[in-house]
């Protein structure tokens, strides 16, 4: 039983790892803040839900694995918003999309 | 920045997280004794929610959970409540803040050390929210009152 609840921790960790690392090459490697809060908002919630859903596995059932799981609907209830939010402002106050034949990046 | 925002995702996001994180606050407070938090780090986290509303619903809006008008009396009576608790232990006979000098016969020593705790955090909680809500009002400088 606690060989598979380990099979599945590192599933899920492994998981989340590669997600919160797509995230960081992607806010890197985007050229323009919009597609970098899209990058940093959307795999970095999906990394992180996937990393505490993997350690809820590993802690088995009990009040430890409860705290976890509301940790996780927190962080998928606020970052998005936090992106949201970000960007939209960026929108009013008027931040300049990228186009692929501008020079300037 | 002070008034309300048109988005209804960040509006609703802040009113239903505000409670939430103000309840952590006060789960934080309560868990001094036992393992990490205190005064401190709870008197943040409800800051932190009132914050949050004040950014989300607008500062007007806000002043019906929070007034701003009140925050700096409220941190002034945090701070006495910590200093205040020190002193009447210095006025029983012991150090500053030494719980079992405290004019509470009817409890033993290691009750009053307890509760003499949760009272100063009860200060510190107080003078820390209030303090920062303070902060934040003053840098928008908006005259409220």
């Amino acid at each position: 039983m606690e060989a598979i609840a380990n099979i599945f921790t590192v599933i899920f960790v492994l998981l989340g790892a590669a997600f919160m690392l797509v995230g960081s090459i992607g806010v890197n490697r985007f050229p323009d803040f919009f597609s970098r809060a899209h990058a940093s908002g959307k795999v970095d919630t999906l990394g992180i839900m996937l990393f505490i859903v993997g350690l809820m596995f590993y802690n088995g059932i009990n009040l430890t694995s409860l705290k976890l799981g509301l940790i996780a609907v927190f962080v998928g209830m606020t970052s998005p918003v936090a992106a949201h939010a970000l960007a939209r402002r960026a929108l009013i106050h008027g931040v300049k999309h990228w186009k692929r034949n501008e020079k300037e990046g | 920045m002070t008034g309300q925002t048109h988005s209804p995702i960040i509006e609703v996001a802040g009113r239903g997280l505000a409670p939430i994180i103000q309840l952590i606050g006060i789960y934080v407070f309560f868990h001094g004794h036992y393992g990490p938090g205190g005064g401190f780090q709870g008197g943040v986290l409800l800051a932190a929610g009132v914050l949050l509303l004040r950014m989300t619903v607008g500062a007007e809006n806000s002043q019906a959970h929070v007034a701003a008008k009140r925050t700096l009396t409220n941190c002034a009576i945090g701070a006495v409540i910590f200093v205040g608790t020190g002193i009447v232990a210095i006025l029983g006979g012991g150090y500053f803040l030494d719980y079992a000098h405290l004019p509470v016969q009817w409890l033993e020593p290691a009750y009053m050390r307890y509760y003499g705790i949760l009272f100063v955090e009860l200060g510190i909680t107080l003078g820390v929210m209030t303090g920062l809500i303070t902060i934040y009002d003053d840098i928008l400088e908006v005259d409220y009152a």
